[in-house]
């Protein structure tokens, strides 16, 4: 009786031990347990709202047009690029890495923002 | 001084036979509807009523018009309905003293790079009396592939991008790309494969023939802030030195404006589809909305005139109102 409860309390420290796992990276990670957040850039009158966005590894970020004219959203770097959106239209890209990710809209190349992965 | 009658400007700063000044002069009043006719080294102007007392030999022997900006697929509050303006831009075209022989179209055919959009635009320049177009393209029209549809439909016979050169009646026509591989912060660019197509382009004329350069993005420093400049244009510009007459025609700012510099006239057209701000007078370039009963007046199409022989070309922008 004693072993086949050890046993079971063995196989339940491996299960809980085998969730610390962040599936998505193989990283032991704390921060896996929680789900990646969302966060938005607004688009309007030309600009990127924040210019600056700072989020954690893992996020999501979700670009919105808001303004009366098509933009893109392109990586300087190659790391990521939209299609053309039009009012309303969406863009989404998730951060895996760290880094910072400066962009700039190709339709009007004065348009530039950045993403800050920490 | 000879008496001056109010419409000759007469005055030959340089000796060459073109008279600057007056030209500029000549330019302001072209939003009135004058038309600016070189004859015998003299700067006239006649107003568009006029038209009927100018005999064969002012009639120009090279007459085309520049439409721009169409943005086919717009359909937001600064005007629902390009299609409409867009066709009132061809009707006034038809109904033009002289007839134009071609039209050139300086980009953002469509709004968003869809083949309805572009296919609306052809079939509407089908009803126009000009049934040549040449075109250039704007940022609207390379979106999402690159540039590849607009080859496919616009591009047969140009260099890389969309380049090409043609001649009508011994003009020399440049067509230019500067809205591709458009840099963060940057400006338009033509890069240095054009350039050098350029260059060999230019090579042989002779200094008399007169050019016409088009491309969609201004090709002098307009207003740097919205993007509204050409950042190695200067370098174009250098080839086309040994010429006495150059003329721009661009696109892209939806607003006339024109400058003189030395042999060059350079002119951007008014869109067929909206307006847009005055350099610095909005937070940004975009879709001007005025009242309805306005639009037509700041919508235009620009009606550009060579008479053999003389300097300059002579530019009028009309608006579809």
């Amino acid at each position: 009786m004693r072993r086949s409860v050890s046993t079971a309390v063995l196989l339940v420290a491996l299960g809980l031990g085998m969730a610390g796992l962040d599936a998505g990276t193989g990283n032991f990670s704390v921060s896996a347990q929680q789900k990646p957040e969302t966060t938005e850039v607004k688009i309007d009158n030309f600009s990127f709202g924040p210019g600056t966005l700072t989020v954690p590894v893992g996020t999501t970020v979700t670009w919105t047009n808001h303004d009366d004219i098509p933009h893109t959203i392109v990586s300087t770097e190659g790391a990521f690029k939209s299609k053309v959106l039009d009012t309303d239209e969406k863009f989404s890209f998730t951060f895996s890495k760290a880094g910072s990710y400066p962009y700039f809209c190709s339709i009007h190349p004065k348009m530039t923002g950045r993403v800050v992965v920490q | 001084m000879s008496e001056k009658r109010k419409d000759e400007l007469l005055i030959d700063h340089n000796h060459d036979g073109i008279d600057r000044r007056g030209f500029l002069k000549c330019m302001a009043w072209a939003g009135t509807g004058a038309l600016c006719v070189m004859q015998g080294g003299v700067l006239k102007s006649y107003s568009l009523s006029r038209m009927s007392e100018l005999g064969p030999k002012a009639a120009g022997e090279l007459n085309f018009v520049q439409i721009s900006d169409s943005h086919m697929g717009f359909n937001k509050a600064a005007n629902p309905d390009v299609v409409g303006t867009l066709k009132a831009a061809i009707d006034k075209i038809n109904g033009l003293a002289m007839p134009p022989e071609f039209m050139l179209h300086t980009g953002d055919i469509s709004h968003l790079s869809k083949p309805e959009e572009f296919d609306t635009v052809d079939q509407i320049l089908k009803g126009a009396s000009a049934k040549d177009v040449f075109f250039v393209p704007g940022e609207h029209d390379m979106l999402n592939d690159n540039g590849q549809q607009y080859l496919e439909r616009y591009g047969k016979n140009a260099k890389g991008a969309g380049w090409y050169s043609f001649d009508k009646k011994g003009v020399h026509f440049i067509g230019l790309v500067n809205v591709l591989n458009l840099k963060a912060g940057g400006l338009g660019t033509l890069g240095q494969e054009q350039l050098e197509w350029m260059k060999a382009d230019v090579k042989h004329l002779k200094h008399s023939t007169p050019i016409v350069v088009f491309a969609h993005i201004p090709l002098w420093s307009v207003y740097p802030e919205w993007g509204w400049g050409t950042e190695d244009s200067a370098q174009a510009l250098a080839y086309l030195k040994k010429f006495g007459s150059v003329t721009v025609l661009n696109g892209h700012i939806h607003q006339t404006m024109q400058k003189v510099e030395g042999n060059v006239t350079f002119h951007t057209a008014a869109s067929t589809a909206f307006p847009q701000p005055q350099p610095g007078k909005a937070d940004s370039p975009g879709p001007m909305k005025v009242p309805a009963e306005q639009l037509k007046s700041i919508l235009g199409i620009t009606d550009v005139t060579y008479v053999r022989g003389q300097h300059a070309l002579g530019v009028v922008d009309s608006s579809l109102a």
